[in-house]
């Protein structure tokens, strides 16, 4: 085994598990430590290098950095990420004169952002402080996309949205709002230097079965969300059926449960283990009294006199084979009655606005074909983002691909190649004050996860608006932050100092440390741990063969809680522990540095 | 020191012993010596052979002197007896209590100079009794808790810290303990956990006086060039003389021998000990060959590590003494006290 490269930043940037998953690449641990010292405004900074949109994806991420983080494995429950990320934005108080603006010096080059969602706002946002002329448009009288159209203001309201975005389109953004682009070909005559794509998934996927149209209270999801959210819709009938049981279905019974449903059911062809739907989400809807049944798969509506008096289902039992694949047996079928139907079974792309004789190639599936480094289309300057690019997938993706566009967007139009990126960097800075201080809390502390406090129900159905979750108090806040295990302050190990006494693994708390003869492969290492492999898509760092007897210091970095214990009892300084710092590239870092090589 | 105690969460995959106890279990307060002393690493081989051995810490008792060695009884098994006596004494007060309390697992930690300097008078003794307990010397070859001064188990030749030359004979745990007819002598080292805990195991499993000395180097004190109680220095000159595997009463030896030198020795709960000489021709039974081959060793720069000599045969303080068999505190107070009537018909036998 050759010895772990550590220069390598992605050796780093993995053991830090939320930002390695989160799209974006946000760095979390220092945000959180920022927000511990009371520095919401710095954290809430430091968090929009990346994620632009801190005050709405601290209500409404995916947050695939929770299921990440290491706090999970050692803990019953993930540290509170995203909501945590909320605290920073509530409480940052006036930023706006820390924000990028845009040069009065343009550069002369003119983009066309096509829809005002999150990729093209991010777009938008690395791209304007460079100086380019950047129009937006949008179908709606608003910024916003998805965000303002698909998720209902009791979970996002609108004055959070309103400021983010305006941060954005306030730079100076040529705002063509409720001008949807009909014609790319026209688009593209208007001699843009590029166009970007990120218009989103708007159409609701349809579902056949007979009945269909035979009534006009059977509704698109997505389309129903946008009529609330427009207030053209202002009521639904009494009893309501969701069918499908993503995050957009979770969003239409609870709207319909403030619009008047008294019974709002949301059924579903899988078992509630498969669910689409975050379990959060799930668990919100049924404080609110909807009801989730598993298994049923819709038949037909049935439709009396013009009249939708009910649906029904064929009872589904699910069965897996030898592959893990699962298959189902209809058992029955039976009629629920209701006045009401909201389909939330998905969404698609939809450019039919696209003329297909410009060069910009659509594959089998009707997606546009688009490369997943450059996010170009097949026909130079053109590029995709967003759900737009591969179909749906959720804001943080959005704003991840929003960046790597303008990356390439400020290639294309520097006459540049758009392969030849550069590669993130890091610093590593020692987090050691002096004997035994460190510049990071190091000490565990076992609290359990903290809990969302709601607005109670009675309040909540009093308007579509009145947002639900009351975010964390400054006290919950601060105990939340201490859960946190700061990843990103590494162990850092010199094997040239190392003179074995094995202190380091004798106060390991969680036996990640181990010495022992040099192996071939890695496999047989981890036969040598200390304690078992439990996940071994969990890196292992291998030093190099240590001064007095050759053997190897090994480091299962699972369950790792960062408390700096071994450095603390390390007699030579061996181990250190290191504040790792990813530096990202965006648009406009790097161009200037390049031409000054 | 350490800035924060040892938190409380372990690797998910720790296990628990027969008694339903896990390692964390036999640990104690957070230790207070030096970043790197070897007795953080005796502590730790201390837990993981209690918590192999299944032994219940109430069962057990921690006996100490002074020094730094004799504040590590305060590192492990933190629901266990204890005394920390005073300097050098730590043999005396175990031999008391192992009187009076028989029962018990005594667990005594001591160090060069608690042992070899102050407390020599007292240790001898307490081998010579062949006292019922393990005794760990964590010999570092100086009194590390007053700055490094040579301990009486500095080599000839041997450089402190600054420079100075030691000159004196040094005087070696493992002879000392075989010409006074110990039952049980053994040395290892800190920094090698695979040689050392089977070694606490057999010597815990002893019945008699098993004495560990285990060079535990002083970090702070004694780590240098020129020191003969290094971590580089034990590594260079430590020749493994008697490999040894502990195998618990309740696992059968399905391995067969594989080497003609393995000698199985039966404890006498049942735990059987198997030692395999590394060196040719030497036999962990024979006291003479034991001593000799040390001896040699020494003259040739070599440190002989193992477990050098054992009978597991021998009698010990309670077996010399014809003691009653039950621990005093278990007697009915009539048989401790019998009574004015009972002293005075004893009185009249030397009348």
């Amino acid at each position: 085994m050759p010895p772990t490269n550590v220069l390598d930043p992605r050796y780093y940037h993995k053991v830090v598990d939320c930002q390695w998953a989160c799209p974006a690449h946000t760095n979390v641990p220092l945000y959180l430590r920022l927000i511990a010292q009371g520095r919401y405004a710095d954290s809430y900074l430091l968090n929009r290098e990346s994620n632009i949109f801190p005050g709405i994806l601290g209500r409404t991420c995916d947050r695939p950095c929770e299921p990440a983080c290491r706090r999970g494995r050692v803990d019953e429950k993930p540290v509170a990420i995203c909501r945590l990320k909320r605290v920073a934005a509530d409480l940052r108080g006036d930023i706006s004169d820390r924000l990028p603006r845009a040069p009065d010096l343009k550069n002369g080059k003119r983009v066309a952002l096509v829809g005002a969602g999150p990729s093209s706002l991010t777009v938008a946002n690395d791209l304007l402080p460079l100086g380019y002329d950047v129009t937006i448009y949008d179908k709606h009288a608003k910024a916003g996309g998805l965000m303002r159209y698909s998720i209902p203001a009791f979970r996002l309201p609108e004055p959070v949205l309103d400021e983010e975005c305006g941060y954005i389109t306030g730079m100076g953004a040529t705002m063509k709002y409720e001008t949807p682009v009909t014609s790319m070909r026209t688009l593209l005559a208007e001699g843009y230097d590029a166009v970007f794509v990120g218009s989103g998934a708007p159409k609701g996927k349809e579902l056949d079965i007979p009945g269909r149209n035979d009534a006009p209270t059977i509704h698109l999801g997505i389309d129903w969300l946008a009529a609330v959210q427009h207030r053209h819709i202002t009521a639904i009938e009494p009893r309501v059926l969701i069918i499908g049981v993503g995050n957009t279905a979770m969003d239409c019974c609870r709207t319909a449960r403030r619009l008047g449903a008294r019974d709002a059911t949301v059924l579903a062809r899988r078992a509630r283990k498969d669910f689409k739907a975050s379990p959060w989400e799930l668990e919100d809807a049924e404080e609110e009294g909807v009801r989730i049944v598993e298994n049923h798969a819709p038949k037909r509506f049935i439709v009396e006199q013009g009249t939708l008096t009910g649906m029904e289902f064929d009872q589904l039992q699910w069965t897996e084979d030898a592959n893990g694949r699962q298959r189902s047996t209809v058992t029955g079928t039976v009629v629920i009655p209701c006045d009401a139907v909201i389909l939330a079974i998905g969404q698609e792309n939809a450019v039919p606005w696209i003329e297909s004789d410009l060069g910009i190639a659509f594959d089998a599936r009707h997606m546009p074909v688009v490369d997943s480094m450059t996010h170009e289309s097949t026909r130079p300057g053109v590029f995709f983002g967003g759900d737009a690019a591969w179909g749906p997938a959720n804001i943080i993706w959005a704003v991840a691909h929003g960046h790597q566009a303008a990356i390439s967007i400020h290639l294309h139009c520097a006459g540049r190649s758009l392969t030849m990126r550069p590669a993130a960097g890091m610093t590593l800075t020692s987090a050691k004050l002096g004997m035994q201080a460190w510049s990071y809390s190091n000490d565990y502390n076992p609290s359990p996860r903290a809990t969302m406090q709601h607005q109670e129900l009675v309040k909540r159905f009093s308007d579509v608006s009145v947002e639900v979750e009351l975010g964390f108090t400054p006290d919950q806040a601060a105990r939340e932050v201490e859960r946190c295990l700061n990843c990103d302050i590494q162990t850092a190990f010199t094997d040239s100092l190392c003179i074995e006494c094995d202190a380091c693994i004798d106060i390991c708390p969680t036996s990640c440390l181990t010495m022992t003869a040099a192996c071939d492969t890695e496999a047989e290492l981890r036969d040598h741990l200390s304690a078992p492999t439990l996940h071994p898509e969990q890196a292992l760092f291998v030093s190099g063969p240590l001064p007095q007897t050759k053997r190897l210091m090994v480091k299962d970095e699972d369950v790792c809680l960062h408390c700096g214990l071994c450095a603390e009892r390390c007699p030579t300084a061996a181990w250190d522990m290191q504040r790792f710092d990813l530096k990202l590239v965006y648009a406009g870092g790097f161009v200037a540095a390049a031409e000054a090589r | 020191m350490s800035s924060i105690a040892k938190p409380s969460v372990r690797h998910p995959s720790a296990r628990k012993n027969a008694i339903g106890l896990t390692k964390a279990d036999y640990e104690g307060a957070m230790s207070t010596l030096c970043a790197g002393c070897g007795h953080d690493s005796v502590t730790a081989s201390l837990i993981q052979a209690f918590w192999e051995l299944d032994l219940p810490p109430h069962k057990a008792a921690k006996m100490s002197g002074i020094g730094c060695s004799s504040k590590t009884t305060a590192y492990f098994m933190r629901q266990s007896h204890g005394f920390n006596s005073v300097h050098g004494r730590m043999p005396s007060v175990t031999t008391g209590a192992n009187a009076a309390n028989r029962d018990l697992t005594y667990i005594g930690i001591s160090g060069d100079g608690d042992s070899l300097n102050i407390g020599l008078g007292q240790m001898v003794h307490a081998i010579r009794r062949n006292v019922n307990m393990l005794y760990v010397i964590e010999n570092n070859g100086v009194y590390g808790l007053t700055k490094g001064q040579f301990s009486a188990t500095a080599d000839v030749g041997s450089k402190s810290k600054r420079g100075e030359v030691h000159e004196q004979a040094p005087i070696d745990p493992v002879l000392l303990a075989l010409t006074l007819g110990a039952t049980f002598v053994a040395r290892s080292f800190s920094g090698d956990k695979a040689q050392l805990v089977p070694i606490l195991k057999a010597g815990l499993a002893h019945r008699g006086f098993a004495l560990i000395d285990v060079i535990s180097p002083c970090v702070s004190f004694n780590d240098h060039e020129g020191s003969t109680k290094s971590y580089a220095y034990v590594r260079g000159h430590g020749v493994e003389t008697v490999a040894t595997d502990f195998v618990p009463l309740r696992r059968s030896i399905t391995v067969p021998a594989q080497h003609d030198e393995v000698t199985v020795v039966q404890m006498h709960d049942g735990h059987r000990v198997r030692l395999h000489a590394t060196a040719p021709g030497y036999d962990p039974a024979d006291r003479e060959a034991a001593y000799g081959y040390v001896r040699s060793c020494i003259g040739r720069e070599e440190l002989a590590t193992g477990l050098l000599f054992v009978d597991a045969a021998g009698r010990d303080m309670h077996d010399l003494n014809r003691t009653v068999p039950s621990p005093l505190a278990q007697l009915p107070f009539s048989s401790l006290c019998p009574g004015s009537a009972a002293l005075d018909a004893m009185m009249a036998r030397y009348r």
